[in-house]
């Protein structure tokens, strides 16, 4: 890694021309500050999006960057990676672009496990074609497309992402910058497919659709922010906290039927079997808080890695290196 | 004691192995056709495979053909019908009569007709020639006995001496046509080097079948020799299909360009093989990803194409509408990219195993706005080696994707190919953008010659940007909505591709100088055309081709050649795509159009009939 240090401006690059008040406006100035904490130099990394209000992101990186077509990012992403490992790769993609257009690269992406990082800006709704619902807007939502509401139910992307045998997955609020910055870090520092839900809202087609996370004293209420080796402990105070029970999870009260902390569930965000890792992402209000931070980190063997090492077996035990040699590993016959 | 034998000299001769998908059909016609190469035949060769995976033995759908064609001068298709057909079986003798001429010699194992043998291949009569109205010289030969009493002490099993019954049948046939068993020998010892009891038993199998034509005289009247009347250029040579040769077309242009190549792909046929040779070359630094579909397939070697390697996809018609989206990005991205359509029978599925070249215009027009793409196609098995070098070598040059049309006859049909000595191959310089150009450097600037816009490859420093699928200011590189921006943009893509043409080589055209026809193909059926046009001219005709490899942009020359024959005919497997194409691109041409879209490759009779109406009108 260079010696160089950076700041948030070195990462940044024209104007953003998101809607006034949209969420991408948060994330992108907590990726600028991820990014410069990270270090690695602005043109070792490529940030690459599909199609969709969020996919405009790379245009305003200072990076090497591809705005490219709906759905696709994740396998254009796959092959930068396979071509240049060296690359750090982050990939832009919406709730559309992502699970519906995209649905098939996003899974497959993450079951090869390639080594970049998939941040999916979940606005549940489709902002630049004005207002349609999307793969993750709840049953019933009405929307230009759903006047009377949908008829079908939503896809939730961790429980995609693990079905798809994720080893990495985190959630944050837009709107939250420290915890914003933490989980990209963390999702750089992860080898393999990280993927980062982004709670973000858009406010004109679909304002409020997170608000239980919106304001930092909401959030205090009705999340909880996991991590590692931790209590998973919530509320103003700490005193609400995660047990087991039964095949679920519950919330109790400290000093409620006798319940003290030690009676409290510690995260282990790198236990491989992810039943309550997965528990714990798809915990929903109101009875339960939602989880923000890294809820799933846990190693295994990358594609690209896998594959250029393959490469590199492969050719020690191949007596052929350049295409004449090649061609010498024929029958042939000569005329003379 | 001295052997009197007549021997009549041949110009060529065609043979088609045939047998159950078991019987090693492939093998033993791969072996003729080797070494009639190896005497200095010029060789063209068709593999028929079975459509279904594993056909029951003995079934009508499980028979494998193998069909050669050598020639004492150069042979340009492995030719309509055979002079001796190989039946291995009941089976194989009703599938592959069609392809028998009046004075075609058959050869059967007797031991394969049996009662049980015919039922298998629905035959209701006892006698399958009568049955058939078979009048042929048919060689009895009961091969499956003589094998079996031939290796009794060999030590091998029953199913591995069953397993030499192509060798006694290609040994008969070496005899036939005066072949020097030796090579063949010799060819079994390299192929079963490693298991020298069975190399053993199919040598003395396969000198068997050559002593049992020579004992026998083989029930036939005179043995044939096929001379070489034309020297071919001293060298090493093989057999390659066109599938392979595309894979290794790649190979050398990636070595040449100094860049890793990248295959992103989803199986399909009849392009699978080129994934299947390309995976196996990792030892040359070969990436291949087998992605989740087609559009992966594409999207993630646009990907690696941004990424700096030198990326490709390959596929076919059904493959290349799924891929069109991607496709269209490294358009307007401009970004180096080869598509390989190895053409296959359509609409839709289609016929997946046959060949038509029915996908012209989906190469040259298939996508979304205006999206000028250059369009290569292969002219026979060992031309793909060459066509997917400059394909690579345009495709990075000139920083566009490029489609490759091969189809699923060349792909499958192999020919004798001099190997290449690529140090005598063209260089391949992409335009990378030079350090002295940070200050300055744009996206979208342009080699003035070329048009070509400079490569930043990811990871140099100072030369950081964004491309993407929406329009861009030619001098800023960022997202332009402009009306005059996108009529410039719209008019330097087109004008780049039509550039290519200053660097193909001039069109040319073969046979008459003169001519009273102008036959006009593209791609695999050059083989075919060249054939019917030097037939005609021996019959004293005058008729000359130009065969079009490079389609867009067209080379110089085309239109020049087009307007001063009076009378030209367009042939080509499809109903009408590159006539109409003409049409468009050389205004006022009378063009007579040959149209065959049956799935099977173009017929030699059925050309010169059809030409010699046309000058007869």
């Amino acid at each position: 890694m260079s010696t160089i240090t950076y700041t948030p401006e070195d990462f940044k690059f024209g104007q953003p021309r998101w809607c006034p008040g949209c969420g991408d406006h948060a994330f992108l100035n907590s990726f600028y500050k991820a990014l410069a904490e990270i270090g690695v130099p602005p043109h070792q990394t490529a940030v690459i999006s599909g199609i969709g209000c969020s996919s405009r992101l790379p245009y305003y990186m200072n990076t090497y960057g591809m705005h490219t077509i709906h759905g696709r990012a994740a396998a254009i992403s796959t092959g930068v990676k396979v071509a240049n490992p060296e690359l750090t790769i982050w990939q832009v993609s919406g709730d559309g672009d992502a699970l519906a257009i995209g649905g098939n690269h996003f899974i497959h992406c993450i079951r090869r496990n390639v080594d970049i990082n998939i941040i999916l800006l979940n606005n549940r709704i489709y902002g630049l074609t004005k207002g349609q619902y999307s793969p993750t807007s709840p049953r019933g939502f009405v929307s230009k497309t759903s006047p009377y509401g949908t008829v079908e139910d939503p896809f939730y992307p961790a429980e995609l992402c693990f079905g798809a045998r994720g080893r990495f997955f985190a959630r944050c609020a837009a709107i939250d910058g420290g915890p914003t910055v933490d989980v990209l870090k963390a999702a750089s520092k992860h080898k393999g497919t990280s993927v980062i839900e982004v709670l973000q809202n858009c406010v004109i087609f679909n304002d409020g659709t997170h608000n239980a996370v919106a304001k930092k004293e909401d959030r205090l209420q009705n999340a909880i922010y996991v991590e590692h080796g931790k209590p998973l402990l919530f509320g103003k105070d700490n005193e609400f906290g995660l047990m087991q029970e039964g095949f679920g999870l519950k919330v109790v009260k400290l000093g409620e039927n006798g319940i003290t902390e030690k009676d409290i569930l510690i995260h282990d965000a790198h236990c491989q079997d992810n039943t309550l890792q997965l528990k714990l992402a798809l915990m929903q209000g109101p009875e339960f808080p939602i989880a923000l931070g890294v809820i799933r980190d846990v190693e295994a063997p990358t594609y690209d890695e896998a594959l250029n090492a393959q490469l590199e077996e492969v050719s020690q035990k191949k007596k052929y290196h350049n295409f004449s040699e090649l061609l010498d590993t024929n029958d042939t016959w000569t005329v003379e | 004691m001295a052997e009197v034998r007549i021997v009549k000299e041949l110009d060529d001769v065609v043979i088609r192995f045939s047998g159950d998908s078991g019987d090693g059909m492939q093998l033993a016609g791969n072996m003729f056709s080797n070494i009639s190469a190896t005497l200095g035949n010029d060789i063209s060769t068709f593999p028929d495979y079975p459509a279904d995976i594993r056909a029951p033995q003995g079934s009508l759908s499980g028979v494998s053909g193998f069909q050669v064609h050598v020639g004492s001068k150069k042979v340009f298709t492995p030719g309509d019908k055979c002079d001796v057909l190989v039946a291995m079986n009941p089976a194989a003798l009703k599938m592959q009569y069609k392809y028998c001429k009046r004075q075609s010699v058959i050869i059967i194992d007797t031991d394969s007709f049996s009662k049980r043998d015919l039922e298998k291949a629905k035959f209701s009569l006892n006698n399958p020639f009568e049955e058939l109205g078979i009048q042929n010289e048919v060689i009895e030969a009961a091969i499956t006995t003589m094998c079996k009493e031939s290796l009794k002490d060999s030590g091998l099993d029953n199913k591995s001496i069953l397993r030499t019954k192509n060798m006694f049948a290609l040994g008969l046939v070496c005899w036939l046509y005066d072949r020097d068993v030796k090579i063949g020998e010799k060819l079994i010892r390299e192929k079963f080097a490693k298991k020298p009891e069975v190399a053993d038993a199919n040598v003395k199998v396969l000198y068997d079948g050559y002593n049992y034509g020579a004992n026998t005289h083989a029930s036939i009247s005179m043995g044939c020799r096929i001379p070489c009347r034309m020297q071919k250029a001293k060298g090493r040579y093989m057999d390659i299909n066109g599938n392979k040769a595309t894979a290794y077309g790649f190979i050398a242009a990636a070595e040449k360009a100094n860049l890793p190549l990248y295959l992103g792909s989803y199986p399909i046929t009849p392009a699978t093989d080129i994934l299947h040779e390309l995976a196996k070359h990792k030892s040359l630094g070969v990436k291949t990803v087998q992605c989740e579909d087609e559009i992966a397939g594409c999207a993630s070697a646009v990907g690696a194409s941004f990424a700096g390697n030198l990326a490709i996809t390959t596929t076919s018609g059904p493959g290349v509408c799924l891929k069109s989206e991607a496709m269209n990005l490294a358009v307007i991205t401009e970004l180096p990219l080869v598509i390989v359509n190895v053409q296959r029978g359509g609409p839709s599925t289609g016929l997946p195993t046959k060949s038509e070249q029915t996908d012209l215009l989906q190469a040259l027009y298939g996508r979304n706005g205006e999206s000028p793409m250059p369009v290569i196609a292969a002219m026979s098995p060992t031309d793909c080696f060459d066509a997917a070098y400059t394909a690579a070598k345009i495709a990075l040059e000139h920083m566009t994707p490029v489609v490759l049309l091969t189809d699923a006859y060349i792909a499958n049909g192999s020919g004798a190919w001099k190997l290449p000595n690529i140090a005598e191959y063209p260089a391949i310089c992409p335009p990378y953008v030079k350090e002295e150009m940070k200050e300055s450097w744009a996206p979208y600037q342009r080699n003035s010659d070329t048009l070509a816009r400079y490569w930043a490859v990811p990871g140099t420093e100072g030369f950081m940007h964004r491309i993407g699928g929406l329009e861009k200011d030619n001098a800023t590189g960022v997202i332009s909505t402009e009306p005059e921006n996108h009529q410039l943009m719209t008019q330097l893509r087109a004008a780049k591709v039509a550039k290519i043409a200053d660097s193909l080589p001039k069109q040319e055209i073969e046979g008459h100088e003169d001519a009273d026809l102008l036959i006009v193909g593209f791609g695999g059926t050059y083989g075919h055309l060249h054939s019917a046009m030097e037939s005609l001219n021996a019959k004293g005709k005058k008729v000359a081709l130009m065969h079009l490899k490079y389609i867009n942009p067209l080379p110089h020359g085309v239109e020049e050649i087009l307007r001063r024959h009076k009378k030209v005919v367009v042939a080509e497997q499809n109903m009408g795509q590159l006539a109409g194409y003409l049409r468009m691109k050389v205004e006022g041409v009378h063009l007579h159009q040959y149209n065959q879209v049956n799935g099977q490759p173009f017929v030699e009779e059925e050309l010169i009939e059809a030409f010699t109406k046309i000058l007869e009108e």
